[in-house]
């Protein structure tokens, strides 16, 4: 019954759905071979390097991996601090 | 006749390639096909004894590969279908006895004189894999409704796409249609949705696989279980039919559809 309640509040416990929640991480790093740890370390290097362009929200920088099939895109969305808020602070 | 060369891998071991591989020829063969299987697992053979062939052993592949006989003189016929033939895996000697190129000459001999080639690959991602990829068509992959299946499942897709080998046909085996129900194992869909490629196949957990092993037999030949049906219409779209897939996972029945209704989103 819990079962039963846990999916009318919207969780599933199921383990089919653990199984399959876990496995879509470790099949990202796999096909990369890019540990979790390392993008996390690719993201700092990426907001040092552009911080050195344009200005950048660093808070707001969000790197992922991307899937289409069994294609994998590394996708980076960084917001640029608006032109207004630089005025502000210069 | 030009042979399509099938190989039949996993990654993980035990889930199922000896028996597809066995059961694929069965059904083949039975449909009038000329089918060659070659056990591609040097040192640990077992295509011999899940096909019932092991007492009529005289040469293996390693034999014709160092010129010991001739490539027929190592094709044991299964003299209960027409035209169903094995080279049997050696049993002493580890993988490096054949090459890939050796495999690939092989098969270049063998294809102009039948319909399929069927190759049983060995566990794992090491030489007897890369042998047993190397002259095929036609890569299919087995996993089972298991993570670490699944897991490995994908490495071995991926490095087929990589020997320019792809796209792979996955046949998920031993399905437990009650703890699909249940939601205790992963469904047929979560594991396309995961490995995203084709599915050629998907074949219950059944007992007559173990009862078929134990006589030798092909469970194909069995007409009242669903895994042998699994695998002969798995032999068909191998041929280019489109044969529905079995109903084993799906939720229905009335209490399927009842819980169905509660589910957000109805997933
Ligand atoms: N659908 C099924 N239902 C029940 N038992 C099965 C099913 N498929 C395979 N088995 C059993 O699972 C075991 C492993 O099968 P099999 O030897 O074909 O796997 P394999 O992938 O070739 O193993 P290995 O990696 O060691 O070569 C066998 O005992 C077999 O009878
Ligand atoms: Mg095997």
């Amino acid at each position: 019954m819990s079962g039963f309640l846990d999916r009318l509040m919207g969780k599933d416990h199921r383990s089919a759905n653990q199984a399959k929640e876990r496995l879509k991480l470790v099949l990202v790093h796999d096909r990369t071979d890019l540990a979790p740890g390392k993008l996390e370390a690719l993201k700092d290097e990426l907001i040092a390097v552009i911080s050195r362009y344009v200005e950048i929200e660093p808070d707001a920088v969000r790197v992922e991996m991307e899937q289409e099939g069994r294609q994998q895109r590394l996708i980076a969305d960084i917001p640029l601090r608006a032109a207004a808020q630089r005025r502000r602070r210069g | 006749m030009v042979a399509k060369v099938v190989t039949v891998s996993s990654g993980k071991g035990g889930v199922g390639k000896t028996t597809a591989t066995a059961n694929m020829a069965a059904a083949l063969a039975a449909g009038g096909q000329k089918v060659v299987c070659i056990d591609g697992d040097i040192g640990l053979r077992n295509l011999d004894v899940v096909m019932g062939l092991e007492n009529r052993i005289v040469y293996d592949i390693v034999d014709v590969v160092e010129g010991r006989c001739r490539l027929r003189q190592a094709m044991i016929r299964d003299k209960r279908l027409p035209e169903l033939y094995l080279i049997p895996a050696a049993q002493t000697r580890d993988k490096n006895a054949v090459s890939p190129s050796d495999m690939v000459r092989l098969c270049d001999d063998l294809r102009t004189d039948s319909d399929w080639i069927l190759i049983d690959s060995p566990a794992g991602i090491e030489r007897g894999f890369r042998n047993a990829i190397a002259p095929a068509d036609i890569v299919v992959v087995i996993t089972n409704p298991e993570v670490s299946a699944v897991r490995d499942a994908d490495r071995v897709i991926g490095l087929v796409e990589a020997e320019e080998k792809g796209p792979a046909r996955l046949i998920i085996n031993r399905i437990k249609p009650e703890m699909v129900r249940r939601g205790e194992m992963l469904t047929t869909e979560d594991v396309l949705e995961l490995l995203a490629i084709d599915l050629l196949g998907i074949v219950p957990e059944d007992e007559r696989v173990v009862v078929s092993t134990n006589r030798g037999t092909p469970i194909v030949l069995d007409g009242k279980s669903l895994a042998g049906q699994a695998f002969r219409n798995i032999a068909r779209r191998l041929q280019g039919d489109s044969v529905p897939f079995l109903e084993l996972d799906n939720q229905g029945g009335l209490l399927g559809r009842i819980k169905g209704l509660f589910r957000p989103g109805g997933d």
